[in-house]
């Protein structure tokens, strides 16, 4: 079991309120993606939850018990940090048996349970190594190891991917969800990057200065962000912002459209432009064009085939079905 | 690209090293070599270096006279117990310091070496008095508790430093996977620290052993260690220099051949944490 509910949960430094009160429920066996800017309090409010920090007011609950005040160590919660956090005087099998060694279980019982979680893990070659010797995606996995053989009621994860190349973070990334599909526990995970949020998540719980600006499914964020800030933030790339005359023509002070909902034309449409930089993927091809619609270039998502030089001049046509409008404080208008 | 070093200059280094090495060396060299010489080869005039008639009796005298092993053994405690006593008490001040500091801590850990200013003759008063009224004066557990109070700053600071570089990530994994404060401490910190630790300790037990002021003032017959033991060769009979050395060399013979043994970890650890 891992619910946990936090009440008005309230976080200050001294003087500087990090999370001013803040409620969130998180289900039994969810997958939670913490997303936001650095310096949004994602990180902090996952310390509050681990215990590692001291909340500054309100209530956090697992399980229906009260937990505020218990320490982080009788939490029953399981932490993967961003550094790993490996002990580097113990070898991998003591490493994933710490918990275990902390909670007196017998010995019979920890070998079972490390020879499992290494056997799941691909590591069960390298339990007699020091993690010196392991490289950065396998240190990692020693660290989700330590975390599952205690069979925690909730999972914790501190930017685990960020320390790791651009190829190793995808293959994780799998193995994290998988994990989560085997052993359904939930899982608290925090990172800047949307795309691991995107991609990963049941729910994506969206901060900014300590403040959650939406709660929802990775496509409910997508479909209907509440507000510029998490319209701009999810998706990639991002949504395009327009404000001044075009959006006023719909009634809004800023109107978004993503760059696949955008048709491009070399004959008709609804904005003139001319071609900036093309990049492309192969599957796709994103052309910035500055129009008349904005100061700002749009991004447009066209297909891979589709080469247009640059300076040509092209024409626009936003599909108005998804056409996002935001009022003057930027919350979305229905 | 790599500064280029002749071989010249090289072989001109090594020799201003080994100058300098001598110098340093020299007076602990002489004191050996005087143990070796008779009373009046001692203070012969010009002083000889090596071509006299070696001889071992200042150390049978000497031994004779009084009990070496009975000051070795109160070196050993006093060195030791202060040493491990002052372990006991400044791994979780250090602790405290390093990972949970206050906005004091900086100004406590100075003022703490501000102890180490004062002149200790400035505090012979109202010590002598405090042992006096506890029944302290000449006990082992007496200097004990002094001594450790004496290297206890140092103690602290040097267990703050190396403490300092262990990231706290670590401890606070610990912490996770359900360690108890004394658990964080003794399974995760402390082997960590070893380095650090060991080189506090070989350098406390170093001073320790060497500490003269306090040993001679709070001593008498029963509880003095190897200083005391040197100090009664300065007699009222007159100077007699080459049993003196010869107890000199028996005094740091021990603790010369622990640093000799030990220079390795004791530079590892001075210069812990310098070079990442």
């Amino acid at each position: 079991m891992g619910r946990i509910v936090l009440d008005q949960v309230k976080k200050s430094f001294g003087e500087v309120t990090v999370i001013p009160p803040l409620d969130l429920e998180i289900n039994d066996g969810e997958f939670v993606v913490f997303v936001g800017p650095s310096g949004c309090g994602k990180s902090t409010l996952l310390r509050l939850i681990a215990g590692l920090e001291d909340v500054t007011g309100g209530t956090i609950r697992i399980d229906g018990e009260e937990a505020t005040q218990i320490p982080p160590a009788k939490r029953g919660l399981a932490m993967v940090f961003q550094s790993y956090a490996l002990y580097p005087h113990m070898s991998v099998r003591k490493n994933i048996a710490f918990p275990l060694r902390m909670a007196k279980m017998d010995q019979a019982e920890q070998d079972r349970r490390v020879n499992q979680a290494a056997d799941v893990l691909n590591l069960s070659d390298y339990l007699d190594r020091r993690p010196g010797q392991l490289s950065g995606g396998q240190r990692q996995r020693v660290a989700i190891g330590r975390a599952i053989v205690r069979e925690p009621a909730a999972f914790l994860f501190d930017e685990p991917l960020s320390n790791l190349d651009a190829a190793l973070r995808v293959g994780m990334r799998l193995e994290i969800s998988e994990l989560h599909k085997r052993l359904k526990t939930t899982m608290i995970y925090v990172t800047h990057d949307q795309v691991e949020a995107m991609t990963m998540a049941d729910k994506i719980v969206v901060l900014q200065a300590g403040v959650i600006e939406q709660v929802g499914s990775p496509l409910e964020l997508y479909q209907r962000p509440q507000n510029t800030f998490v319209a701009g933030f999810i998706g990639s790339p991002k949504m395009n912002l327009i404000t001044g005359p075009e959006a006023s023509k719909h009634n809004a002070a800023t109107i978004g459209i993503r760059p696949e909902h955008i048709e491009i034309s070399q004959s008709e449409g609804t904005w003139k432009g001319t071609v900036g930089v093309s990049e492309h993927l192969g599957s796709d091809t994103f052309f910035h064009i500055q129009c008349n619609a904005s100061p700002e270039p749009l991004t447009v998502r066209a297909t891979g085939e589709l080469a247009l030089q640059y300076g040509a001049e092209v024409f626009l046509s936003p599909r108005s079905e998804h056409l996002h409008r935001f009022d003057e404080k930027g919350l979305r208008i229905e | 690209m790599a500064r280029a070093v002749t071989s010249n200059r090289k072989a001109l280094n090594t020799a201003i090293a080994w100058i300098i090495a001598l110098l340093i060396f020299f007076p602990i060299l002489w004191t050996i070599l005087t143990s070796f010489k008779t009373e009046a080869q001692a203070i012969n005039d010009p002083p000889l270096f090596l071509f006299f008639d070696w001889t071992l009796e200042n150390y049978s005298v000497v031994q004779e006279r009084s009990d070496y092993m009975r000051f070795l053994w109160n070196s050993v405690i006093i060195a030791g117990g202060s040493t491990l006593l002052g372990i006991i008490v400044a791994v979780p001040a250090a602790w405290s310091m390093a990972f949970v500091p206050s906005r004091r801590t900086k100004d406590i850990l100075l003022w703490m070496l501000s102890t180490k200013m004062l002149p200790a003759v400035g505090v012979l008063y109202p010590i002598s008095l405090l042992f006096v009224q506890l029944n302290l004066l000449d006990t082992r557990i007496g200097l004990v508790i002094v001594i450790m109070l004496i290297n206890l700053p140092i103690i602290v600071w040097m267990l703050y430093t190396y403490f300092k570089e262990i990231p706290i990530d670590i401890l606070e994994a610990a912490r996770m996977d359900g360690a108890s404060l004394r658990e964080e401490i003794l399974y995760v910190l402390t082997p960590m620290a070893v380095p650090g630790i060991a080189s506090t300790v070989l350098l406390n037990i170093i001073l320790a052993w060497n500490e003269a002021f306090w040993t001679l003032n709070l001593t008498a017959a029963k509880a003095g260690p190897l200083t005391a033991f040197i100090a009664s060769y300065s007699s009222p009979e007159g100077l007699f220099f080459a049993k003196l050395s010869a107890a000199s060399t028996m005094a740091i013979a021990p603790i010369l051949i622990l640093g000799w043994f030990s220079q390795k970890q004791l530079v590892r650890g001075l210069t812990f944490g310098a070079v990442k």
